[in-house]
């Protein structure tokens, strides 16, 4: 099952804190697409999920300095 | 939460000053930790324990005449004062109308995010004597009244900060 979570109207420290809430909510083997601005977000979020032993299996630019990141935990 | 272990540094943050903006502080300092894969815990103690009290207005709570005077006049989260320009109590309400407006988080949603994040929060024992509150008046998420050798025990593996 894929989810979805759209970070970029959160600042600090909302961004990974929804993050990582939402994938704590998930069960093993289940994907999370995040919609996130760069600069911040987009340096942290994959980092700590890697950190926490997700990985990252996409990281694509979007319009408007945006990514969207595929995280599977 | 069933998340892996890590190596990082615990963080342990000591509540003290109870002003809101310093507690705006503590807690994003708190839930970015701990959403950064860091063991967290916040140590209430002196003024920093009328951001936990489940009142959140005015009440007198205490054992004795002074510390219910004492716990009326600090009042609860609603009554945290700015550390900067209060301005009589009106300055905190500005300020939280202007993280709304610029999508920061207010305190209770940081709080809510601690809670989930599973950040432990300790009273001070002592603190909570002097000024007569018992645990009953604090929230659930208040783990634990302890001493200061139980939070430095706790805390032996954390950078400690002071707000």
């Amino acid at each position: 099952m894929k989810h979805f979570l759209d970070i970029t109207k959160e600042t600090c420290p909302m961004t990974f804190v929804k993050v990582k809430l939402q994938l704590a909510r998930m069960d093993a083997g289940e994907q999370l697409e995040v919609l996130l601005n760069e600069g911040e977000p987009l340096e942290n979020v994959p980092r700590s999920c890697e950190e926490q032993g997700f990985k990252v299996l996409s990281n694509e630019p979007t319009d408007n300095n945006q990514h969207l990141i595929l995280i599977q935990k | 939460m069933n998340l892996p272990a890590n190596d990082k540094k615990d963080i342990s943050i000591v509540c003290f000053s109870g002003e809101f903006d310093k507690m705006l502080a503590a807690y994003t300092i708190a839930t970015g930790a701990a959403a950064t894969n860091r063991k967290v815990t916040m140590f209430f103690t002196f003024w920093g324990l009328n951001a936990l009290k489940k009142e959140r207005g005015r009440k007198s709570i205490g054992k004795d005449f002074l510390s219910r005077v004492f716990n009326w006049l600090m009042g609860g989260r609603n009554n945290l004062p700015l550390s900067r320009l209060n301005f009589a109590g009106a300055s905190p309400k500005l300020m939280s109308g202007m993280m709304k407006k610029n999508n920061v988080a207010q305190l209770d949603e940081l709080m809510e995010a601690a809670s989930a994040l599973g950040i432990r929060h300790f009273a001070c024992e002592m603190s909570m004597h002097i000024l007569g509150v018992a645990k009953d008046d604090l929230i659930d998420d208040v783990q634990e009244v302890v001493g200061v050798a139980t939070f430095l025990n706790e805390s032996e593996n954390a950078h400690i900060i002071f707000i």
